[in-house]
Order: C-alpha cells, then sequence, then structure tokens
C-alpha cells in the first residue's frame, strides 16, 4: 500500500482520510514533509498608512503633508492607497481634513483611493469630495463594536446597508472591514465562526473583498489558519484580504499563513504607522516595507518599488518626529554594506 | 485501498466521500491547500537560548559577572533546555567574555538543562573542559571571505582547526554543535549558494557535530532563501540533525522560522529580549527574541516546555541591567496591555 496510484491522491476524499486518521498516513509511508505550498504568484498590498496609520498616531499631521505622503506613495507602484475617513471630526480629530486631503491629491490613474464611511452621511461627504471607492468596518467582537462605534454588530450592519446599497447606485465599490478577527481586546478569544458569520453579511450585501483584521495582533499562525479555514467555507477566498498587526512581532508568519491558504490581498502601513491603542508604545499595523521584503524574497509579485516607499516612510518619519518601524527601512538605512537580496 | 476499507468504519468513509469526491472547484483546492498548511508542524520544538553568549557578545555594554550568571540562572529556572552560556574565545577578541570561566563555575546548573560554550580552537576548548563545560560549539562559516574576515582563515582551513577540537571532545566524550553562519547571505560576498551551505553542514556533522545550526547571520533572507537553502542541506543533514538560527535584521525571522519548522526542522535558535544588535548595521536588531518565538510556537499548539512569563522575567532583568529597551515585541506590549 506504499504506492498509492495518483488518482486516488488528488481525491480530496483522500486528503480528508489522511487529515482525519493521521496514523494512515505513516501506515501508507505518505508521512513526508510537505515542503512546497502553493503561493500566489501575485499579490496586492492595500496601504492603508494614510487613514489607518496616522489615525493612531498622535501627533495631527498637517493636510500638506498628508497629500505629500498619498502622493509619494501614488508613485511607488502601489495600487491601492486608504487616504482618508468620512468619519465625525468630533471622534478622530485627525481625520478633519478628510476632504481637503481627497481634494488635494494627485491621483494616479491605475490607483484607487479608498475612504472610510461608517455611515449614510459620511458616504455622502465621501462622494461630494469625490470618492471612488468607500469601506465599511465590522467586528467580530459584540463588546468592541459597542465600545468602539456605539452599537451591537447587527445594528452596525443596518448602518453599513445604507452605505452599500446607496454605493450600488453609485457604481461605487465597497470593502468590508472585519476588526478582532483573531482576538478581542475586551472578548478575549473570537469564534471562528462569528468572524465567518460578520465576513458573510458584509460579502453577501455587496463587499467586494474582506479585510479580516487582528486588531490587538494577538494572533498567530496557529490561530490564523483556524479562522481562515472556517471564512473560506463562506466567503470565496478571492474575496478575502488578510490585515494584520504585528504588536507581538506575528504579522509576517500569520500572512505568510494567509498566503499559504491562497489568500492573496494584504494590509500593511508604510512605515508601520499607527499604534496599538489597546497597548500604549506597542506597534500595530505591520510595515509594508517589510511585508514587500518578504514576498519579493519569495519572487511574489506586487508591482510595488520597494525603494520608493521605504523613501514615502522616510519622510512621514521625519514629519511626525519618530522612528519607522519597519525593520527592512531600518537596516537599509544603517547597514555598513547592501547585503540584502 | 480495500485493506483501508476494512479497516475504515464504511459510514464514515461513505460520507467523507460523498461531500468531498464530488468536484475539483477552486474552493476545493483551497481547502485542500488549507488542509496542507496545517498539516506540517513538528510536536515539540527544542529552543536554543543563546542571549548570555550570542546576545550579550554583540552588546556594547560590558556586563558584570554576577548579572551574567543571574540572567543564566532565571533562563534556567524559565524550562529553557539549552543555554549557551559563554564563550572561550581571547577577551582580546572578544572582551565581553572575558569572564567565561566565573561564569561557568558561578552559574546553579539546574538538572535537565545543558550549558554549551563556545570553543573557537583547541586551546579554548581545553579551559572550557577545565572550567567544567558539558558541551561546546564551533563556528564554520558559508562564505569564504565571511571566514577570513571573521577569523583569518579560509572554511577549509577552519574546518581543520575544528578537526583537532572534534578529536579532543570525542576523547573526553563532550558533544559538539556545529554552527554554519552566513547561510543565506554575506554582508561581502551578497548571496551564499545553498550547495556550498550544504557542505560545509556535512562537513561539520561528518566530523561528529550532533547538531548543526544554520545562521542567518545577517538576516537577509526570506521564506524563499530559506526554503532553498534547506532543500540542499537535508539532501545532506538529516533534519532531525539541523537548527535555524534566524536574525530579525530585515523583520524576517519568524517567518523564517515557520517555514523551516514545516520542512521538518525542531530545534529554533533564539535570544531573550532579542539581545544583540546586528553588528553589520549599527542600531539595527539581530537574533530573534525568544519570547516572540515561543508566542508563536504556543501559538501553534507547539510544545517547548517553556514558561513565558518566567521568560520575560529573565528578558526584563537583562534590559534593566543594560539600561535598553526589549527587542521583543510580546515583552513590549505584555507589559503595556
Amino acid at each position: 500500500m506504499g504506492n498509492v496510484p495518483t488518482t486516488v491522491k488528488h481525491c480530496l476524499s483522500y486528503e480528508q482520510l489522511i487529515e482525519d486518521y493521521p496514523w494512515l498516513r505513516r501506515w501508507l509511508q505518505e508521512d513526508k514533509t510537505i515542503t512546497g505550498h502553493a503561493y500566489p504568484e501575485f499579490v496586492k498590498i492595500v496601504e492603508v498608512g494614510p487613514r489607518d496609520g496616522l489615525q493612531n498616531e498622535k501627533e495631527i499631521v498637517p493636510t500638506g503633508v498628508k497629500i505629500q505622503l498619498i502622493d509619494m506613495l501614488s508613485g511607488t507602484g502601489l495600487s491601492v492607497i486608504e487616504a482618508t475617513s468620512f468619519v465625525s471630526s468630533k471622534w478622530v480629530p485627525q481625520m478633519a481634513d478628510h476632504t481637503d486631503v481627497l481634494r488635494g491629491i494627485q491621483r494616479a490613474s491605475n490607483v484607487q483611493y479608498p475612504v472610510l464611511t461608517p455611515n449614510l452621511q459620511g458616504f455622502q461627504d465621501a462622494v461630494a469630495a469625490g470618492a471612488t471607492e468607500v469601506a465599511v468596518f465590522g467586528s467580530a467582537s459584540e463588546t468592541f463594536s459597542k465600545k468602539n462605534i456605539n452599537c451591537s454588530v447587527d445594528e452596525s450592519m443596518l448602518r453599513f446597508e445604507e452605505v452599500i446599497n446607496a454605493a450600488k447606485k453609485r457604481q461605487i465599490p465597497v470593502r468590508g472591514y472585519v476588526s478582532c478577527a483573531l482576538g478581542c481586546p475586551h472578548e478575549g478569544h473570537i469564534e471562528p465562526s462569528k468572524v465567518a458569520e460578520v465576513a458573510k453579511r458584509l460579502y453577501e450585501m455587496g463587499c467586494y473583498e474582506i479585510s479580516l483584521g487582528d486588531t490587538i495582533g494577538i494572533g498567530t499562525p496557529g490561530s490564523m489558519l483556524k479562522m481562515l479555514q472556517r471564512v473560506m467555507k463562506d466567503v470565496p477566498i478571492n474575496a478575502l484580504a488578510v490585515h494584520c498587526h504585528d504588536t507581538y512581532g506575528q504579522a509576517l508568519p500569520n500572512i505568510l499563513t494567509a498566503l499559504q491558504m491562497g489568500v492573496s490581498v494584504v494590509d500593511s502601513a508604510v512605515a508601520g504607522l499607527g499604534g496599538c491603542p489597546y497597548a500604549q508604545g506597542s506597534s500595530g499595523n505591520v510595515s509594508t516595507e517589510d511585508v514587500l521584503y518578504m514576498l519579493h524574497g519569495m519572487g511574489i509579485e506586487t508591482g510595488v518599488n520597494i525603494a520608493k516607499v521605504i523613501e514615502a516612510g522616510s519622510f512621514i518619519c521625519s514629519a511626525l518626529s519618530r522612528k519607522t518601524n519597519s525593520k527592512v527601512a531600518q537596516a537599509r538605512s544603517t547597514a555598513c554594506c547592501d547585503a540584502s537580496l | 485501498m480495500a485493506t483501508v476499507m476494512k479497516l475504515v468504519h464504511r459510514n464514515a468513509l461513505t460520507s467523507l466521500m460523498g461531500q468531498h469526491c464530488l468536484s475539483f472547484s477552486s474552493a476545493a483546492a483551497h481547502r485542500a491547500a488549507g488542509v496542507r498548511a496545517a498539516q506540517a508542524f513538528p510536536g515539540k520544538v527544542k529552543i536554543v537560548e543563546v542571549g548570555p553568549r550570542d546576545g550579550l557578545q554583540n552588546e556594547k555594554t560590558l556586563v558584570p559577572t554576577e548579572a551574567k550568571i543571574k540572567l543564566i540562572n532565571m533562563l534556567s529556572e524559565s524550562g529553557l533546555s539549552v543555554i549557551e552560556a559563554t564563550s572561550f574565545v581571547s577577551p582580546k577578541w572578544v572582551p565581553q567574555m572575558a569572564d567565561q570561566v566565573e561564569v561557568m563555575k558561578g552559574i546553579s546548573r539546574k538538572p535537565g538543562v545543558t550549558y554549551q560554550v563556545l570553543t573557537p580552537n583547541l586551546q579554548g576548548f581545553q579551559a572550557a573542559v577545565k572550567a567544567g563545560a558539558p558541551e561546546v560549539a564551533i563556528f564554520g562559516a558559508a562564505s569564504e571571505l565571511f571566514s577570513k574576515k571573521n577569523i583569518n582563515c579560509s572554511v577549509d582551513e577552519s574546518l581543520q582547526r575544528f578537526d583537532e577540537v572534534m578529536k579532543a571532545a570525542k576523547e573526553a566524550g563532550v558533544p559538539v554543535r556545529g554552527y554554519v553562519s552566513c547561510v543565506v547571505g554575506c554582508p561581502y560576498e551578497g548571496k551564499v549558494a545553498p550547495e556550498k551551505v550544504a557542505h560545509v553542514a556535512k562537513r561539520l556533522y561528518s566530523m561528529g557535530c550532533y547538531e548543526i545550526s544554520l545562521g542567518d547571520t545577517i538576516g537577509v533572507g526570506t521564506p524563499g532563501s530559506m526554503t532553498k537553502m534547506l532543500e540542499a542541506v537535508i539532501k545532506e543533514v538529516p533534519v532531525s540533525a539541523l537548527a535555524v538560527h534566524c536574525h530579525d535584521t530585515y523583520g524576517q525571522a519568524l517567518a523564517n522560522i515557520l517555514v523551516a519548522l514545516q520542512m521538518g526542522i525542531s530545534v529554533v535558535d533564539s535570544s531573550v529580549a532579542g539581545l544583540g544588535g546586528c553588528p553589520y548595521a549599527q542600531g539595527a536588531s539581530g537574533n530573534v527574541s525568544t519570547e516572540d518565538v515561543v508566542y508563536m510556537l504556543h501559538g501553534l499548539g507547539i510544545q517547548t516546555g517553556v514558561d513565558l512569563s518566567k521568560l520575560m522575567d529573565a528578558g526584563s532583568f537583562i534590559c534593566r541591567t543594560l539600561n535598553r529597551k526589549t527587542s521583543s515585541k510580546v515583552a513590549q506590549a505584555a507589559c503595556k496591555l
């Protein structure tokens, strides 16, 4: 029985069989180390620095600087740059200049500039300011939803439905986010089935892509795998993205796991902008530079020029008077010899 | 398959076949990818803690002997089974390790914990044995230029030196661990051929090293280059005798460790608090933090025997002593939540 015919091996029941009965693998002498994972050939990076990044920085950044950052990022090859958020400036002062930013940037023809729109009012303001793509933020945690946007997950879905319907009428694509996909600062463990439920609702309402966010960076390849396995049952893999935080240093292995599962869209922030609001002084978003370094090192295309991203990162860090969170940017700026591959 | 049918409950098999063998849609293929991604990890991983030697050696501040001893004792209590304690290299070259004998004699040796020391040559080996070292380590390089600049001789010449150490160690019944540095890239040569790494690893293994630790000395590796290198080495050295020593200079260490585990590696080197910067990129990080590695492994359900909170205590202690921030993200996050 050592030579199982290839036709049988490729039947998925065989895969399921050896997953359910591990002794079978050994008995059939199929217990070999799996080295060859199939990775996507191309990964789309969704750059969230100007919005998610800056939103979590303490210093208020002048409008002109935001515009310059986005313009620099537009020249790097990135195809999606989250520009700003049409949320009330009372809640998020950093994004108070949303209209000026959207009107002030020089839009590259092959780049999308999605903006956050938490409700219909925000959506209407965004459209008036020229937005051509929007995003809505759901949560897999009830407590997080209540504390963050003052309503339950169900209530938030009703709000988003209004936005999505209005967006459909104007043929404006909507991206959906699910936060706390791997853990919640209030509830702790989040069931993958809850993440799947919220992702499925957003997808069925009309979001073209669902970004699954590890909001507090607590996930590991173990929890990422379980969550994705469950979500993939309800949402097609090519409509999924991962938004990993690096608070516990796990972002890159989590992204790698997602790629091995077939995910090919990754959110990241230039220079790792945006700390973690739940762990003062800790890092938040994973750095775009570090993600690019990994992807390019694996032969995965992104269309992005890493050196230009490093420049943009250097610019915004100067403006914020802070060090970059990107290890690639740090190493490149101090290396005595450019030995990076 | 007929034999299998007898052993497996028929109903279960039928329902599985019914559910899963209907189509080869892309969703099904992705599910298979998920199954493959889930299968590849060892149940246990041995951590080799290199903080007290590799870590401190690359720190600018000279650490008092008592602080080194206390660090090693705290690490011994955290469940680690291997701790690289010091280096029997000339203090002229590495002042940080000048107190090698006092450290070896001063630590409280916990049963079940191995205290390795570096021995670059026969003289170092003899001094190490005299000071009570139960296990030693030797360092080769996969890059000729690195070997010449680092220890002033070619790779072949260094292996001949180690031959003397190996013979003496065999006679004394002392196990020897081998390290290969620059396994993915060299600060002078750039890319390093996987075959060269395999050649050096094989030599060290054939000479008698029980384990070969493959070091990404400047942290330039990615899961891509790591996989290629490991594929070449695994052809020459059994995977159970291999370890990875990843640097986090480009933030790639944990991702590289993950692919190494998926290839069957079950020994990982790391340094508490990520001690030890990169001597080739001032201010950049070097060793990967043990805390971050343990966090990832435990999250994967992999056993390490390590108590993360005791480990963090040790990291916190040495960072206070060095008056520096930890490089571990887990330690940073845990104390701020």
